[in-house]
């Protein structure tokens, strides 16, 4: 086929672009050229959208071993331990084929994690679906959680937490976001810079067939109605051999052989090869009639392109290609030297003898566009003044139930039932909690992780809510007694070639950037997604943060289950009574106006580093932190987990009542402490200018809120389990 | 006490069996698919996982596999051969066990705690346990235990019957069987009880930190009643 400009275009490049690849080249690119060029410069490779606002995110720290650039990001968790770990995204390839885009999801991030000699010890996910009205809602649930499932099952690696939300703004793009975490020695870490001349190349892994040719150009892109054929463009899972590739692997690391290695993720070969060679500032030499196929007569464009799984590129040093061969014989592995780094600091492709690519790397990567997007800013919206005569009008107890069988608030239970979550014999807090805990293994320490969002206040005001996530990660890490170090980041939003989303995305990160610099909790990995829009909709921004923190000592570890009768309930941090973008204020008075709740860093910060040295000096029995729905749902949930109950005092103060209940004030927890150390924890709490209040203390199962309602906790528990149960059995 | 586990490719649990085995007083050794001996052993374990990716059907092509050969004659010949989720499916794809695991019946993947009675404690992994029902963890996509009626009554007959699931206190109503399986089913012996496959997973009950400690009653009793 002839290269010209509208073939340029059916390849997702602009005309500009094109013309810029004509005069890097200094020539008309030939088809494999030009596919490379689409692969590399696209949305999901290149960012050439975001990389400019991406840089001034937070990224380095005492703790950070590796920020972004690899394929993940690397902290310190002491005693020579790290922990590798970075979220993704499988959004599109997800809502096309629901199974096979969330299990290839699930695959691919793990392989980012082993490629840098981790082994993967938890995953993570966070899903957005559309209205549960929506016709296409529950079998794409259900397909997501199987897909998850299936991969992470095989795999034999704990899913550990998650977050799953339902929001109209999803229906025609749905949210598959995976995140892995990966125990590695700080000494035998592995990274992707090739280095040193003629050092062989090899392939190792599953074959190359034609699936996912293009992906990642089909997730630089919105959708339209003619979805239905892009379905060839999603890449096809098999978790066994992935779990063969990791254990190769992994045994092929414990020697000294590797230079450098990489993944075939997105774009497959063409970005795998083409990044070696860039961070070396080497050129590559590949001979496509090596590389193992599944199918016949693939062309060197198909080759280049596909993005089957489970599929890795090694540089070895000279003379280690035997021993190496040998590791992946024995696990029945494809093991194929398929080329030599070169000094050419090209990429240089040869099939059946003649030379069908060659192209200078740094075009394809140094020089790959860059676009300082229009954005709108946005303004912050009016806070809406609600009426007291409508909150009197409500019972406390309707209203709680209504929240906590909301498809957002009620239990996921119906979820993480189907992710193995206790293999591996290390997972101490399960699905459920505020972050998923795994000792590592052999150690006294434990890591915990929790993945958090909160598209609807990114959608009220794109600042705050970006500020907001990070903290409730931060939150999240601090309510089991774990030490925040680092988060990674899934950047989902729409077109960014709209000036509103673009807008939303610049404000996001701005907030994110805020927060992770002033909560010392640097970004070290992450993945933007753009293009989550049909035709002209997009989603609402949905940045995904994944936090990682670390307990020293497991059996400090915290739960928010009530613990005893006649202990004490406190709540830390003040709550105003904050009711805009609240689920009350959304669900109940249907007002989808107003501004999100204000975040407060310094008191996010004091209040936490409080929480934490009460946990540390063993005060604290149940902490919690108070999120979506308020404190009530909280407190509902702590009930639950404990089958206790309570007598709650709403403190004497201005607010009403149903504001003191379902406000989404941050910076607070609920904590459940022995009423013989009140005074002590008062006083740590004084001392440190912490507002707190006593709000009541555990009774038998039976929530009792200022003295009129009464709700006994199997009620409770009725309104906040059952409805997804329900909701998915046909 | 000496024990194997083996590994085949595919096989995820076989680290959490070494960890408990250790942890009770066995020598473990890890013993690959594809050799010819198992090492001297009195025990010796099929660990769970997805051995060859279950793509086949759950079991199936591990229990082709070289190793096998002497693990079915060691079997054979008495000795004590348990079988761990998807040890268990290789036990019953062997004919060590009778029987066969379905998907289970609502179609998904389970991961939970659940009770399991014990049926017959004249064993030698059962006998001498104070308690009758005990809190074990399953994680299966097929566990759902199928026989004909004619096996079932030879089953029954033979008292194969190892574990039911049941609630936690004892009760095996249909209300508490998680996949379906004929009879509650959780557990089989051989006849000769030396063989027992079973869906639950102690290994993964072994720490007061994870799910529970039942299975580390489970262990001590075990080992206690080989010596």
């Amino acid at each position: 086929m002839l290269v010209n400009e509208k073939v340029a275009i059916e390849h997702g490049l602009k005309t500009d672009e094109y013309k810029k690849i004509c005069e890097l080249l200094k020539r008309v690119p030939n088809l494999t050229e030009l596919g490379i060029f689409s692969a590399m410069w696209n949305e999901h490779c290149s960012y050439k959208s975001s990389r400019l606002h991406l840089k001034k995110l937070p990224t380095k720290g005492k703790k950070v071993i590796q920020g972004p650039g690899e394929n993940a990001g690397v902290i310190d968790i002491e005693d020579g331990d790290a922990i590798v770990f970075k979220i993704e995204s499988h959004n599109h390839p997800s809502f096309i084929e629901p199974y096979q885009g969330a299990a290839t999801g699930v695959g691919g991030i793990m392989r980012d994690v082993f490629t840098m000699g981790a082994r993967p010890i938890a995953n993570l996910n966070s899903i957005h679906f559309g209205s549960t009205q929506h016709k296409k809602t529950k079998n794409l649930l259900r397909g997501v959680v199987h897909g998850i499932g299936g991969y992470g099952n095989c795999m034999g690696v704990p899913t550990i937490a998650g977050q799953t939300s339902f929001d109209r703004s999803y229906n025609g793009n749905i949210l598959v976001n995976a995140m892995t975490l990966g125990l590695v020695k700080k000494n035998r870490i592995f990274y992707s810079k090739a280095a040193g001349l003629n050092k062989p190349v090899i392939y190792v892994g599953s074959k190359t067939g034609r699936d996912g040719i293009h992906g990642a150009s089909m997730a630089s892109a919105s959708f339209d109605e003619k979805i239905e054929e892009k379905k060839p463009t999603v890449q096809v899972g098999d978790p066994f051999t992935e779990k063969l590739l990791l254990e190769a692997c992994l045994e092929l690391m414990a020697g000294d052989s590797i230079i450098a290695i990489q993944d075939m993720g997105a774009a497959g070969l063409t970005s795998s090869s083409i990044e070696m060679a860039s961070k070396g500032n080497l050129g590559i030499e590949i001979n496509l009639n090596k590389v193992p196929c599944r199918e016949t007569k693939m062309t060197p464009y198909e080759i280049m392109l596909s993005e089957s799984q489970e599929r890795m590129l090694i540089v070895l040093e000279n003379g280690k290609e035997d021993s190496a061969k040998k590791i992946f014989d024995k696990w029945n592995l494809d093991f194929s030297i398929i080329g030599k780094t070169t000094d050419s600091k090209n990429i240089e492709l040869f099939f059946d003898n003649k030379q069908v690519a060659n192209i200078p790397v740094n075009t394809l990567v140094e020089n790959s566009p860059m676009y300082d997007r229009k954005w709108k800013k946005a303004k912050a919206p009016k806070k809406n003044k609600f009426k007291k005569e409508v909150y009197n009008e409500l019972k406390v107890q309707d209203v709680l139930r209504k929240i906590l069988s909301n498809p957002n608030i009620c239990s996921k239970e119906w979820i993480w039932q189907q992710y193995d979550h206790t293999v591996m014999g290390d997972t101490i807090q399960k699905p459920g909690g505020d972050s998923g805990v795994v000792r590592v293994h052999g150690t006294n320490k434990a890591v915990a992780a929790s993945v958090d969002s909160s598209a609807v206040y990114c959608w009220a005001h794109p600042l705050t809510g970006g500020k907001q996530i990070v903290a409730e990660s931060w939150r999240n890490l601090i309510s089991v007694g774990a030490t925040p170090i680092a988060i990674t980041n899934c950047l989902n939003f729409g077109s960014p070639e709209n000036e509103d989303n673009m807008g939303e995305f610049v404000e996001c990160v701005q907030g994110i950037g805020e927060a992770s610099s002033y909560l010392d909790f640097p970004v070290v990995s992450g993945n933007v997604s753009f293009y989550n829009q049909t035709k002209e909709v997009g989603i609402k921004p949905t940045p995904s943060i994944g936090g990682v923190g670390l307990i020293k000592d497991y059996k400090k570890m915290m739960t928010m289950d009530f613990k005893e009768i006649d202990n004490l309930v406190l709540v830390i941090g003040k709550t105003e009574g904050h009711i805009d973008q609240s689920i009350f204020a959304r669900t109940i008075l249907d007002e989808k106006n107003g501004p999100p709740p204000e975040v407060n860093l310094f008191n996010e910060k004091n209040n936490g580093k409080s929480l934490l040295d009460l946990i540390e000096k063993g005060l604290v029995k149940s902490a919690h932190d108070i999120s979506l729905g308020g404190l009530i749902v909280a407190l509902s949930k702590m009930c639950i987990k404990g089958n206790k109950g309570i007598e709650l005092n709403k403190p004497k103060n201005m607010i009403n009542e149903i504001e003191y209940l379902f406000a989404e004030d941050q910076g607070r927890y609920i904590i459940e402490i022995n009423p013989k150390n009140l005074k002590e924890v008062k006083k740590i709490l004084t001392d440190n200018s912490i507002y707190h209040q006593e709000l009541g203390v555990i009774i038998d199962k039976e929530m009792i809120i200022n003295k009129k309602t009464k709700v006994t906790i199997d009620e409770l528990k009725s309104y906040n389990t059952n409805w997804l149960t329900e909701y998915m059995s046909y | 006490m000496k024990s194997s586990v083996i590994t085949f490719p595919g096989s995820n649990c076989d680290r959490d069996m070494d960890v408990a085995l250790n942890k009770f007083g066995f020598k473990n050794k890890m013993v690959w698919h594809d050799d010819n001996e198992l090492p001297k052993s009195d025990l010796v374990v099929l660990p769970g996982g997805f051995s060859y990716g279950d793509y086949l059907r759950c079991g199936s092509m591990a229990s082709k596999s070289k190793i096998m050969h002497s693990v079915i004659n060691f079997a054979k010949s008495g000795g004590l051969v348990m079988g761990i989720c998807n040890g268990f499916q290789i036990l019953v794809e062997t004919g060590l066990v009778p029987g066969v695991l379905l998907r289970n019946k609502y179609l998904e993947f389970i991961c939970k705690n659940v009770f399991i009675k014990l049926a017959n404690k004249e064993n030698t992994y059962f006998k001498n346990l104070d308690k009758d029902v005990l809190e074990f963890h399953i994680a299966h996509n097929e566990g759902n235990y199928f026989c004909s009626i004619d096996q079932l009554k030879e089953i029954e007959d033979n008292n194969q019957i190892a574990i039911h699931y049941c609630d936690d206190k004892g009760q095996t109503e249909e209300q508490f069987n998680p996949n379906g399986s004929i009879r509650n089913i959780a557990g089989i012996f051989n006849k000769e009880k030396n063989v027992l496959g079973m869906m639950p997973h102690p290994e993964r009950m072994v720490d007061q930190s994870l799910s529970g400690e039942d299975g580390s009653i489970f262990f001590k009793n075990l080992i206690n009643n080989m010596k």
